[in-house]
């Protein structure tokens, strides 16, 4: 066995694709089946795509790091679910490119919070988050009600969604721009029309700033959607198909 | 007029060639750019790519471009150890400051502008230490082993350069992109779509020159410690082409989405990054670590069987273990089995390399108490053994319920990143400086006991009171009272926080103090400089001792 090694170490190449061999196998037999093993995302009722002020809450939300302090993960322990509610879905980020499931809780989860606090409050939370939570550690982002929402390219956001198989039908598409003004402006033109593509979606002035579409109205726009999507009353989570 | 002699150059042909291709790619997306930061990005990408080019055809102007006084090419491996120092120093400051951060939440903040909220920094702080500090020093020691241990000089004539600068500039593409809030959103894999295919070029480039000094080489068997560099720069291009497969939204914005979503973009985010520990951060420094000890110790390896099984069975059982990091979570469940597993069988190899590297000093254990370098190299090696203890036990899934979450990991990966990884780079650069500037030693034996001690009393704070921390947060989360009821609210659990973070941010300063007192110290070598007051000979330091 001993000379047998001597065959890597005196060439390079054997080295080399010896080493890829053995570390390609974890991989593959890792990662791979979780594209064809069926039962890996739930069939659940209920979670649609993001709307596009929701999708461009998200993208904040990422450019904010968010993730580095909260996760969107209950994990099926009973003080979690107590704490946050049901425990989360594969299905509930199935939409999700990137995924945020996060891996620190400096602050709470988030996978619950959409419908947990009034817009109010989250407008006064990030503006300053120690005017509600004193001890809260979190920064302050007064700058998100100041800045207007860029919605110009939103077209290209939902076709790079769609490019990954992402179920946004052709009126949502043709409508991105619009739809991401329409549903902060719950008296305008556009509401029904924004209400008949996406059902069920929210539409409020979420910053509280009737005359601008801000960033404050799209993150909070996403936190107030999530963990709403799963129609629990439909699932079963005992039922054989959902256990894995 | 410097151009004229291009004709010959094949490597400057190729780099200019990369230059002014990357030149107008980044004209193009900056005339595009739909907002600010990504202009930013692509006006920072064009002054490099104009810097650099200046800078490849002017040493054409002044005749040779590179040393040649040497059998070997040192300048890089020089360029190499500043950039790591300099690094190392700004990575420990940034997680200073954002320890300060957690600690009294008002440090640092501006109302106005998100810059330097913790969201931004911390992506900055993990890869600044991670890849612009420990990057630099892994490029700059391989580029160093390898020549040594193959007696052949750094193949490639300018292209170690281009190896050198293209990484430097990802550094700063990435570490400025994330100020401006440009992050693609999944830890340790924050750099943006265009950086990513940046340090794609730079990356083969490393691993075209690394190879090619191979195949040089002058000796028969290919070393140990080239080994474990090869499995590094193969295997992290593996991880970092697949984990970063991503659709841009347009030309003109940084933005792009993932190719994989929801639990596969979960699994495959977390192969790459408990990859990037196990091969940025455990086989590069491995490779360290067999170089360094025994030269230092002059002494052979302990076992060459042993780190024959040792390196076949660390890198195939490291990549299994991602998983880990998603236990209890919507992955499915004989994913998370399988990855604990692996995760647990993982101790066996690396306690093998722990041993091996720790039974080198056989015969040449009273070194430990004359040499601080040696003594930092081989507590680096003790460090690697705890925390290669603890991964597997916080692997196990009834540990992982409470650990994860917490700061206990966060203390985790400090155990390893300050006192493994820190530690055996602090002692490879202490061993370079010394050898590259042909001094006959280092200016202070006597800083470096102190740095040592600083640095170990640092880590020691750091990672008890994330312990505590850590535990104690996992049991307030899950404590009910008589009633049955949650005991606290999460807020109860941040604020008994504040103390353990007010002692980590002392052990981190601390250990950054201990940093600056290597600066100082390498500086003053690099010079030539000699105490005024030398000490006799390498007597172990028992008093404090001005610096002079």
């Amino acid at each position: 066995m001993w000379t047998f090694h001597k065959w890597f170490e005196k060439h390079s190449l054997i080295l080399l694709i010896g080493i890829l061999v053995v570390v390609s196998i974890g991989g593959l037999v890792q990662i791979t089946p979780l594209f064809f093993i069926e039962s890996t995302i739930e069939r659940v009722e209920g979670v649609r795509p993001y709307t596009p002020l929701e999708l461009a809450g998200r993208q904040i939300y990422i450019r904010e790091g968010c993730y580095t302090c909260h996760s969107q993960m209950v994990r099926p322990l009973r003080d979690e679910v107590e704490r946050y509610g049901h425990y989360s879905l594969a299905a509930e980020s199935m939409y999700d490119h990137p995924f945020q499931w996060g891996s620190k809780r400096t602050g709470p989860d988030l996978a619950r919070v959409g419908g947990r606090y009034s817009d109010e409050w989250h407008r006064a939370h990030l503006e300053d988050p120690r005017s509600v939570v004193p001890e809260s550690v979190m920064p302050p982002y007064a700058f998100l009600a100041r800045r207007d929402l860029d919605v110009s390219d939103m077209q290209d956001h939902l076709r790079a969604n769609r490019m990954l198989r992402v179920p946004y039908n052709d009126a949502q598409f043709d409508n991105a721009i619009t739809d991401a003004r329409a549903q902060a402006e719950p008296l305008g033109a556009n509401a029904y029309d924004f209400e008949q593509r996406y059902p069920g979606a929210a539409i409020r002035d979420f910053d509280g700033e009737p005359t601008r579409l801000t960033e404050m109205d799209a993150i909070i726009a996403y936190l107030q959607m999530l963990g709403s999507g799963v129609d629990f009353s439909t699932y079963q989570a005992e039922a054989p198909e959902n256990l894995r | 007029m410097a151009l004229r002699n291009i004709d010959g150059r094949a490597d400057v042909a190729g780099i200019l060639a990369i230059l002014i291709v990357t030149l107008f790619l980044a004209l193009f997306g900056a005339s595009r750019a739909a907002d600010a930061a990504f202009a930013i990005q692509m006006w920072t990408l064009i002054a490099a790519t104009l810097v650099g080019t200046a800078m490849v055809t002017g040493i054409l102007g002044r005749g040779p471009s590179v040393d040649q006084s040497s059998r070997y090419e040192n300048g890089v491996v020089k360029a190499g150890v500043v950039a790591s120092m300099f690094w190392g120093i700004a990575g420990l400051l940034v997680g200073v400051i954002i320890a300060l951060q957690l600690a009294f939440p008002t440090v640092f903040y501006f109302e106005e502008w998100g810059w330097t909220n913790f969201g931004r920094m911390r992506p900055l702080h993990t890869s600044a230490v991670i890849f612009a500090f420990g990057g630099n020093v892994l490029i700059a020691t391989s580029f160093y082993v390898v020549q040594r241990t193959c007696r052949a000089r750094l193949a490639g004539g300018l292209w170690p350069w281009f190896v050198f600068w293209g990484y430097q500039l990802f550094i700063l593409l990435a570490g400025t992109g994330y100020l401006l809030g440009v992050t693609e959103g999944r830890e340790y894999a924050e750099p943006p779509w265009y950086t990513d295919i940046w340090l794609t070029v730079v990356w083969v480039a490393y691993l075209l020159v690394f190879l090619a000094t191979i195949w040089k080489r002058q000796e028969k068997h290919i070393y140990v410690a080239n080994w474990f560099y090869l499995a590094f720069i193969v295997t992290i291009a593996m991880l970092h082409l697949v984990n970063n497969l991503t659709i841009p939204v347009n030309a003109g914005s940084w933005f792009s989405y993932s190719l994989f979503s929801g639990v596969q973009d979960a699994l495959t985010q977390w192969w790459y990054g408990h990859n990037a520990v196990g091969f940025f951060l455990t086989a590069g420094f491995l490779a360290i670590m067999y170089y360094f000890i025994p030269k230092q110790a002059d002494r052979p390896v302990y076992s060459y069987r042993l780190s024959i099984i040792h390196f076949w069975a660390l890198i195939f059982l490291y990549i299994w273990a991602g998983p880990h990091h998603l236990h209890y979570t919507a992955l499915p469940q004989w994913a998370q089995t399988l990855g604990a597993t692996f995760s647990i069988m993982l101790w066996m190899p690396s306690w093998g390399g722990m041993i091996n590297g720790l039974m080198t000093l056989s015969g040449a254990w009273d070194k430990l108490r004359t040499d601080p370098v040696l003594r930092m190299l081989v507590v680096s090696v003790a460090f690697y053994g705890m925390s290669t203890f603890e991964g597997p036990v916080m692997s196990i899934r009834a540990v992982n319920s409470l650990s994860h979450y917490t700061d206990w990991t966060i203390g985790h990966v400090h155990s390893g990143a300050l006192g493994w990884v820190g530690f055996v780079s602090f002692g490879a650069l202490y061993c370079l400086v010394p050898w590259l500037w042909k001094r006959a030693r280092l200016y202070s034996n006597a800083l470096v006991e102190w740095h040592f001690w600083i640095a170990t009393i640092g880590i020691l704070l750091y990672i008890t009171s994330m312990w505590v921390a850590g535990i104690m947060q996992g049991l307030m989360w899950r404590a009910y009272n008589e009633l049955g009821f949650l005991e606290y609210s999460f807020v109860e659990t941040v604020e008994a926080m504040h103390p353990y973070y007010i002692i980590r941010a002392l052990g981190g300063l601390l250990y950054l103090g201990g940093a600056l007192l290597m600066a100082y110290n390498l500086w003053r070598t690099a010079r030539g400089d000699v105490p005024a007051r030398e000490r006799a000979g390498d007597t172990p330091v028992t008093a404090p001792v001005a610096a002079e």
